[in-house]
């Protein structure tokens, strides 16, 4: 009778459903079905999905990794803003680059090539960060104690920007990081 | 409800069941989110 | 326990003397929270805006933290308390369950959302809505969460257990009202996310004090979220049962079909805690199969669901107001319908608000692959704000102009500034909402204090669109906290002086809802139909909309880097 009273009908399960609402609803499903295969679809087709590779570790153990990969592969030092030297890195086309998410900067700079792949690790030192390349704008969670490998191939060439885009404390909004990305 | 009610349809019961409906409300996101979750995060392997 | 009751003689509707009390005060106590929240909204909106940047960092990450708090959970749960008393105890016409416990669901509430804001506002706790491990707050921050949780999932078990008085007492006969099965659904989410929160809480608490060493941050982030997103699922339950509720009261309006709005309530009962995995589809840890199945709350017979209730609820709008004989064309009982009533108007700028922003953007940031284009970014609380505060919220405020005549026995004040307030807050919030969500796009982060990094190491510039749609979220987001503040001033005015109604003599007994006489169940059958065709043509154009959009994001992911 009224949404704020009992059911006039007592059986209301018995009645029968009107074909706009029929209709409705099949949209409804339909669409819910599309949109469920799409994300499958994308998986086997799409180009872009994210990497379900992950590995427990520890900030100590992922951060002698990535030290001994800066080490072997620095190219060159460049100076911050505010004077710090910061090492280049230049990662080996299809290897591996390791990417320290750390209270309040990325480090190192790491350097690629336009159309090659790399594999590109992510892991927090403390807090949760947030890997935030923009202009391109791809934003993945970064998790301490979580070793995330991430397949990249850089489709466009030029100076990046690592935002942080997890709150990570008060100086969360000087966390900026740089991927330069060679024709 | 009160007198004879025989002839009311299983999902109609089914719906009027609010503590049937509790139990199952709470058991689906236990089992697909918070369990199946928590497996996943086990299986993660240790880094090398 | 011998208490009595009142049936209110403007809207016919029967109050307890306990459950009335009790409603009152959680929505007295909801109120208050959404003036402090409505406070720290202006500390949040002005210093995001980029001309202004009013807070330093420190103070604007403690009031976004207080923000976060006393909007999504003291302002919307307090008031949640009272609607599911008002969906058992009122609409059931029965002696609510345990009327003490209700007092002990009050008053740990109290406490706990009071502790949880000392810890924010003594600074040692801004931690974010989230607040994500290994980040640490101080112990009382999460044992004032505990204490509301606490004091919440009792109000949930008075619920279920006055429904069941109302069945023993026979106050009923059939099966409950439909709001009564949207506020269950409400419930039955609750407990879920009540006990999940409890645990991941009540270790984050014990980790606090130093009694655990550790706590996985992977894993608190999936329980946290089976807490923090399922919360905000209480609301859409909530407020969509809101949706059926006003239009009932306001004109008459009735279900088109019981079966079909029921089964889609029950969708969500099954399914849409799911969506708690729409925060985790950029971390590490968790499988694809688990990201599609959850992320899609199991192939999305949520939002199913979802797109059911928003045919369901205008069509009812539109069948009430057809039998009233406004059947020209398609549309005149859409321009003939009672925009000048504040509870209807609210009620239908929240459907329309919910269902073209929120719920598309939310569905289109919860596909696996997208959400990696969005996530927090300035384009998730875009969406929340979309679905949270002019879904929920605006449909709360809705609901309390229909609440105060009859619940407190006043009248509303300022008549005119009534009728403006919820297309003043509705717009201006939809407006800032997408503005959010323009701004997240173009990359903008949330929870960021300054868009010029400073002290960084570099230097980067965002697009100068991003920093006009920033501009505009700060212009609109001041409009949409004048327009609450309106609100605010228009419910407390009136409570304190508007003038006094008749609210009905109290009596010793309940007055049992009559049962449908067979003639009127008979007549619910044929000739009572009514076609919905100018419902068809606004779920349509939803759905036009819905399709493109989602097509068009495909296009923006397919452009960026790839990833494998």
């Amino acid at each position: 009778m009224s949404s704020i009273l009992p059911p006039a009908n007592r059986l209301w399960w018995k009645e029968s459903i009107d074909k706009t609402e029929w209709f409705w609803i099949a949209i409804a499903f339909v669409w819910g079905m599309v949109m469920f295969v799409m994300m499958i679809y994308w998986h086997i087709y799409g180009k872009q999905n994210l990497s379900n590779e992950a590995y427990k570790t520890t900030p100590e153990a992922y951060a002698a990794k990535a030290e001994k990969f800066i080490a072997e592969n620095t190219v060159r030092n460049e100076t911050g803003l505010n004077g710090e030297e910061i090492p280049v890195v230049s990662v080996p086309a299809g290897g591996d680059g390791y990417l320290i998410a750390r209270l309040w900067n990325w480090y190192p700079i790491l350097e690629l090539q336009k159309g090659k792949e790399y594999k590109i690790h992510l892991s927090s030192m403390d807090y949760n960060h947030g890997f935030s390349l923009q202009p391109v704008n791809i934003n993945i969670q970064v998790i301490p104690t979580y070793e995330h490998v991430v397949k990249m191939t850089p489709t466009s060439a030029g100076t990046f920007a690592i935002v942080c885009n997890e709150f990570c404390g008060i100086g969360h909004h000087s966390m900026l990081g740089r991927i330069y990305v060679k024709e | 409800m009160a007198e004879n009610d025989d002839d009311v349809p299983f999902m109609q019961k089914l719906l009027d069941s609010y503590y049937v409906l509790t139990v199952i409300g709470v058991l689906s996101p236990t089992i697909l989110y918070t369990l199946w979750g928590i497996v996943d995060i086990m299986n993660t392997p240790l880094a090398k | 326990m011998a208490t009595t009751y009142r049936t209110c003689p403007a809207s016919g509707l029967q109050f307890e003397a306990q459950a009335e009390k009790l409603m009152k005060w959680n929505a007295v106590a909801a109120v208050l929270w959404l003036l402090v929240g409505g406070i720290t909204a202006i500390g949040v909106i002005m210093t995001r805006w980029p001309a202004f940047k009013l807070l330093p960092p420190d103070q604007f990450y403690l009031i976004l933290t207080a923000h976060g708090i006393d909007m999504l959970l003291c302002w919307i749960i307090f008031f949640e308390m009272a609607v599911l008393y008002f969906a058992s105890s009122t609409l059931l016409r029965c002696r609510l369950a345990t009327p003490m416990l209700g007092w002990v669901q009050f008053w740990l509430m109290v406490v706990g959302s009071i502790m949880t804001n000392v810890a924010i506002f003594q600074g040692e706790s801004s931690v974010m809505f989230t607040s994500y491990v290994p980040m640490q707050a101080a112990p009382h921050f999460y044992l004032g969460l505990i204490l509301f949780a606490v004091g919440a999932l009792i109000g949930c078990f008075i619920f279920l257990g006055t429904l069941a008085v109302a069945k023993k007492d026979k106050t009923y006969t059939g099966s409950i009202p439909m709001v009564t099965f949207g506020a269950l659904t409400a419930t039955i989410i609750a407990i879920f996310t009540i006990l999940t929160g409890a645990g991941i809480l009540v270790p984050t608490f014990f980790w606090s004090v130093g009694l655990i060493k550790e706590i996985d941050p992977q894993l608190y982030r999936m329980v946290w979220w089976g807490l923090g997103h399922s919360s905000q699922q209480i609301n859409v339950a909530a407020h969509v049962s809101i949706w059926y509720l006003i239009p009932a009261i306001v004109i008459g309006a009735k279900p088109l079909s019981e079966k079909v709005s029921r089964g889609a309530f029950l969708l969500y009962i099954l399914f849409l805690q799911l969506a708690s995995a729409h925060h985790l589809l950029s971390d590490p840890g968790m499988s694809a199969e688990w990201k599609v199945l959850n992320t899609s709350y199991f192939m999305y017979f949520a939002v199913m669901a979802s797109m059911i209730h928003g045919f369901t609820v205008p069509g009812a709008v539109e069948a009430a107001m057809r039998r009233k004989g406004f059947t020209n064309g398609t549309f005149e009982w859409l321009r003939k319908a009672p925009w000048g009533n504040p509870a209807f108007a609210g009620m239908f700028i929240s459907l329309v608000s919910f269902g073209f922003l929120g719920g598309i953007s939310g569905v289109v940031l919860g596909t696996e692959q997208i959400n990696m284009l969005m996530h927090n970014t300035f384009y998730v609380p875009g969406h929340f704000h979309t679905t949270v505060v002019t879904g929920t919220t605006l449909a709360f405020m809705a609901v309390t102009y229909l609440l105060v005549p009859t619940l407190f026995k006043r009248e509303m004040i300022h008549p005119k500034l009534c009728q403006i307030q919820p297309y003043l807050f509705g717009i201006a919030m939809s407006i800032t909402g997408l503005v959010m969500m323009g701004a997240g796009t173009l990359g903008v982060s949330r929870r960021h204090w300054d868009m010029a990094f400073q002290g960084a190491p570099f230097t980067y510039e965002w697009p100068g669109a991003a920093m006009l749609m920033m501009g505009m979220t700060g212009f609109f987001g001041v409009v949409t906290i004048i327009g609450g503040g309106l609100w605010i001033y228009l419910v407390v005015g009136s409570l304190l002086w508007g003038k006094k109604l008749d609210g009905g003599q109290y009596v010793d007994k309940p007055t049992p809802i009559p049962a449908a006489t067979p003639a009127a169940s008979a007549s619910h059958h044929g000739s009572d139909h009514v076609a919905v065709p100018g419902t068809v043509v606004l779920a349509l154009t939803l759905f036009v909309a819905f399709v493109l959009y989602y097509y068009v994001n495909w296009k923006y992911l397919s452009e960026v880097w790839l990833l494998s």
